[in-house]
């Protein structure tokens, strides 16, 4: 039985979880991924501290499960017997921590470092809001049709004001139903009597 | 002298039987000819739209749910037929009758009831108020729809981006994302907050559409409802083919197949009051429609036409709502029984995804059999697919919040969410164009409209006005005030107006009569369910609603639930008593509309008996079949 707080002030616990990440395709977890572990923690505390020449033996790992969980310690390379602080080997995991996920094909949440908590990722601000834009072309589609009703309500006005009968409804309508004055006749009414001249004009 | 007022004031059988079988039906002051269907399919298609609205979605599939849907449909179907169909048809056949609106027509039948028409012209304009604040509120949503990820699936960061935003954490994003981003909801009704600039431009974007599909009255109205009308039943079907194939869809349809024994008599109730809101009869729109109508049409036919679909477009939605809530607490016992493998994997270092949601159980069995200390101090939280399922909710938090939930875990979240929100829009602007019909047919019968002015500005400045008096409902505390106008002006009042509308013409027009009218436009006479409904069922089932009503209410204590993000038990709603002056404005919002009944028929009694207008409500309210020379004139004393 593993206790959770195991004595490393300086070790940091690495949780990896293969099938969450990959399915089907999730590849197996043996020595060989050990110690492309330890080169990429020796590669990401070569990139943050670029003076010391760290190498895989500097990555000790230990009681690892079938989790798949490992602690991990990095001694300096100068003294085998020194830790690095816990602080600067956070340092190096932020500063790498993307290529770490890359190398292994997982995420922030599939291959966890127990306490170093993965930086929220900025949100995407676009200038225009989208949802000003939907409502942009909404209202201006309103707006263009509110107009064009109004204008043609306002030129059907000025036309039947003028005394052109209309081609339609009204004309239709008199004719069906032979309204004149208001007074229903019966019978079709006689276009003989219309005001044709618009027709004529010799 | 009373006797005498009131038989020379009630208008005699305005030629019914011996006029001619065409008629002159002009506007007195502008003779123009009364505006009228171009085809008997938008009428119909407008009264459908009018009664289907975003109640049939929202509120018909909670009940279900609370009392189970075989239970509920009993009571449902029995209020439909002896409450329902005969009070629709009794609005469709005077309208049409009369041919006038909702004052026109209560002041030809009685001019001691011209009451009921004001009242249902006042309580149709408060609707629009609140009413056309839920289409901006879905305008909202739905311009908010089309972004990639949607924006009340996350939780956004805080000022500094160390970490998200406390309120939200703390909640839910969707439960965040209504009542902050939305609704930026103060933590009391006594805050009132400011105006929020988005939800005025949602409500300006409301009010525009709507004025455009009145501009040209029923010719655009007509138009308009054959995409309105017809749009929402394309999505529900497009839903409900899509949400029967949805893991979990099987459980959420159980809702509508149990059947419980009628045991709790509050379900008679909900159901009637379901049946009488969800037609949207009283609100004098329905009047409106059919008085554009030819006299000899079938309203009968009309009228359990419109009933009927109503109904069956309740229960035809309910099946895609409840397979998506079954959905929706299938994903949610799916992501609680994950967080629980985590914490066990974890814990005790087991293989990744040796933990399904299968053998869960097998072994929880096993390690709590062998560490039980361990498992108990990670503090499982205990998954039950029964109590997601249970979780019900209506209204507005149906759609904006556990519906938004669900779309989320859909593959395509922004076209369903497009598609939710445009069948919501279409629902709520096809019933805004009954509920508005309602405040203008009026306003022009009683000739109050200036003869220079065109119909089209008339309508504009109604709408401007609805609009400036809805931005009460923009502020911080908006959605308070729309629950108080929903509880209060859209309950008791309606259910007065339709109690004396059937008093009204059962009794003092008369059965006889209006058995004529009926068998003047329908050609037969009304057979006997229709009269019996209509003089002993009806009536008593209205008024022993209305009492049980006010009952009920009377006894729930006037509380409302407020989001208070400094509660103790936040995420719960804090429930707050209504301030004094509060609860004075709801007794006002359910008094005023029908205040107007007694008045009216006082007025008209005192100008009666002091013999000043006997003569003048002949011809203050013209009935064009009023021949007046045919008009007994009783002596005077």
């Amino acid at each position: 039985m593993v206790s959770k707080t195991l004595n490393a002030p300086n070790g940091y616990k690495v949780r990896i979880s293969l099938k969450t990440a990959l399915g089907e395709d999730a590849y197996e977890w043996n020595q060989s991924e050990m110690f492309f572990f330890q080169a990429t923690m020796a590669f990401a505390m070569r990139r943050h501290f670029q003076m010391e020449t760290y190498n895989v033996d500097n990555i000790i790992l230990c009681v690892q499960t079938s989790r798949v969980s490992f602690w991990f310690v990095v001694t300096s390379p100068d003294n085998t017997t020194m830790l690095i602080p816990k602080a600067d080997v956070e340092k190096a995991v932020r500063m790498s921590r993307h290529r770490i996920n890359n190398a292994f094909l997982l995420s922030d949440r599939t291959l966890e470092f127990l306490g170093i908590y993965p930086t929220l990722a900025a949100p995407v601000n676009p200038d225009t809001p989208p949802w000003l834009i939907v409502f942009g072309v909404v209202i201006g589609a309103v707006c263009v049709g509110i107009i064009a009703l109004l204008i043609s309500s306002l030129l059907q006005k000025r036309r039947k004001e003028k005394g052109m009968t209309e081609d339609g409804q009204d004309e239709e309508d008199m004719q069906v139903k032979g309204v004149e004055n208001g007074i229903n006749l019966d019978g079709t009414y006689n276009r003989g009597f219309t005001d044709d001249d618009r027709f004529t004009k010799l | 002298m009373q006797l005498c007022c009131f038989l020379s004031l009630s208008l005699p059988r305005a030629g019914l039987k011996q006029g001619p079988s065409e008629h002159i039906d002009n506007d007195h002051e502008t003779s123009l000819p009364r505006p009228k269907w171009n085809n008997k399919a938008e009428y119909l298609l407008t009264c459908i739209g009018f009664a289907v609205g975003v109640g049939n979605v929202w509120r018909f599939p909670y009940l279900c749910q609370i009392y189970g849907g075989g239970a509920f449909l009993i009571p449902y179907l029995i209020a439909l037929v002896f409450q329902g169909l005969p009070l629709l048809y009794l609005e469709l056949a005077i309208g049409q009758r009369l041919r006038m609106g909702s004052i026109g027509v209560w002041n030809s039948i009685s001019p001691y009831l011209g009451g009921v028409g004001v009242a249902s012209m006042v309580v149709s304009f408060c609707v629009s108020l609140f009413y056309n604040t839920i289409v901006a509120w879905v305008l909202w949503y739905l311009f908010n729809s089309f972004q990639e990820p949607l924006p009340w699936s996350q939780c956004p960061l805080n000022h500094n981006n160390t970490g998200y935003v406390e309120e939200c954490v703390e909640s839910t994003p969707v439960n965040y994302f209504w009542y902050r981003k939305t609704l930026n909801i103060t933590p009391n009704m006594e805050t009132s907050g400011s105006l929020q600039w988005w939800m005025v431009v949602s409500l300006a974007t409301a009010w525009s559409i709507v004025y455009i599909c009145f501009i040209r009255g029923i010719e655009t109205i007509g138009k308009a409802v054959y995409v309105t009308a017809t749009f929402p039943y394309l999505v529900l079907t497009i839903f409900l083919v899509r949400a029967l194939t949805l893991p979990g869809a099987y459980e959420g349809l159980i809702y509508l197949f149990t059947w419980e024994i009628l045991k709790n008599p509050q379900v008679w109730l909900d159901a009637a009051t379901q049946i009488f809101f969800s037609l949207s009869v009283a609100f004098g729109g329905l009047i409106s429609f059919s008085s554009y109508n030819n006299q000899k049409n079938n309203c009968e036919k009309d009228a359990v036409l419109v009933g009927v679909i109503n109904s069956a477009t309740s229960i035809y939605a309910s099946i895609p709502i409840f397979a998506i809530l079954g959905f929706k607490a299938h994903t949610n016992y799916v992501s609680c029984l994950n967080g629980n493998i985590l914490a066990l994997t974890n814990d005790f270092d087991i293989s990744d995804m040796n933990i399904t949601v299968e053998n869960y159980e097998q072994w929880f069995d096993s390690l709590n059999g062998t560490h039980p200390s361990r498992v108990s101090d990670l503090n499982l939280k205990t998954c039950d697919l029964q109590t997601f399922l249970d979780q019900s909710a209506s209204g507005t938090g149906l759609a904006f919040i556990v519906f938004t939930e669900a779309v989320i875990s859909m593959p395509g979240s922004q076209v369903w969410a497009v598609l939710f929100f445009i069948m919501l829009f279409s629902l709520g602007l096809s019933s805004m164009f009954g509920n508005l019909e309602g405040v203008l047919t009026p306003l022009h019968d009683l000739k109050l409209v200036p003869k220079w002015m065109p119909n089209e500005l008339f309508t504009a400045i109604i709408c401007l006005l609805l609009f400036l008096m809805a931005l009460i409902f923009c502020l911080g505390s908006g959605n308070y005030w729309l629950e108080i106008f929903n509880s209060y002006v859209g309950s008791v009042p309606f259910l007065i107006i339709a109690f004396f509308e059937i008093i009204a013409v059962a009794y003092i027009y008369g059965i006889g009569r209006f058995s004529d009218d009926l068998e003047f436009m329908t050609g037969h006479r009304p057979n006997i369910f229709w009269k019996v409904c209509w003089l002993v069922i009806s009536p008593l089932m209205l008024f022993v609603v209305l009492v049980a009503y006010v009952a009920v209410q009377a006894q729930t204590p006037p509380t409302y639930a407020a989001w208070n993000p400094d509660y103790v038990n936040f995420p719960d709603t804090e429930v707050l008593p209504y301030p004094d002056w509060v609860f004075a404005i709801c007794v006002l919002l359910s008094s005023v509309p029908v205040i107007s009944i007694p008045l009216v028929a006082i007025y008209r009694l005192i100008c009666c008996m002091s013999g000043r207008h006997s003569k003048d409500s002949l011809h203050n309210d013209p009935n064009p079949y009023a021949n007046e020379d045919y008009v007994v004139e009783r002596a005077r004393p």
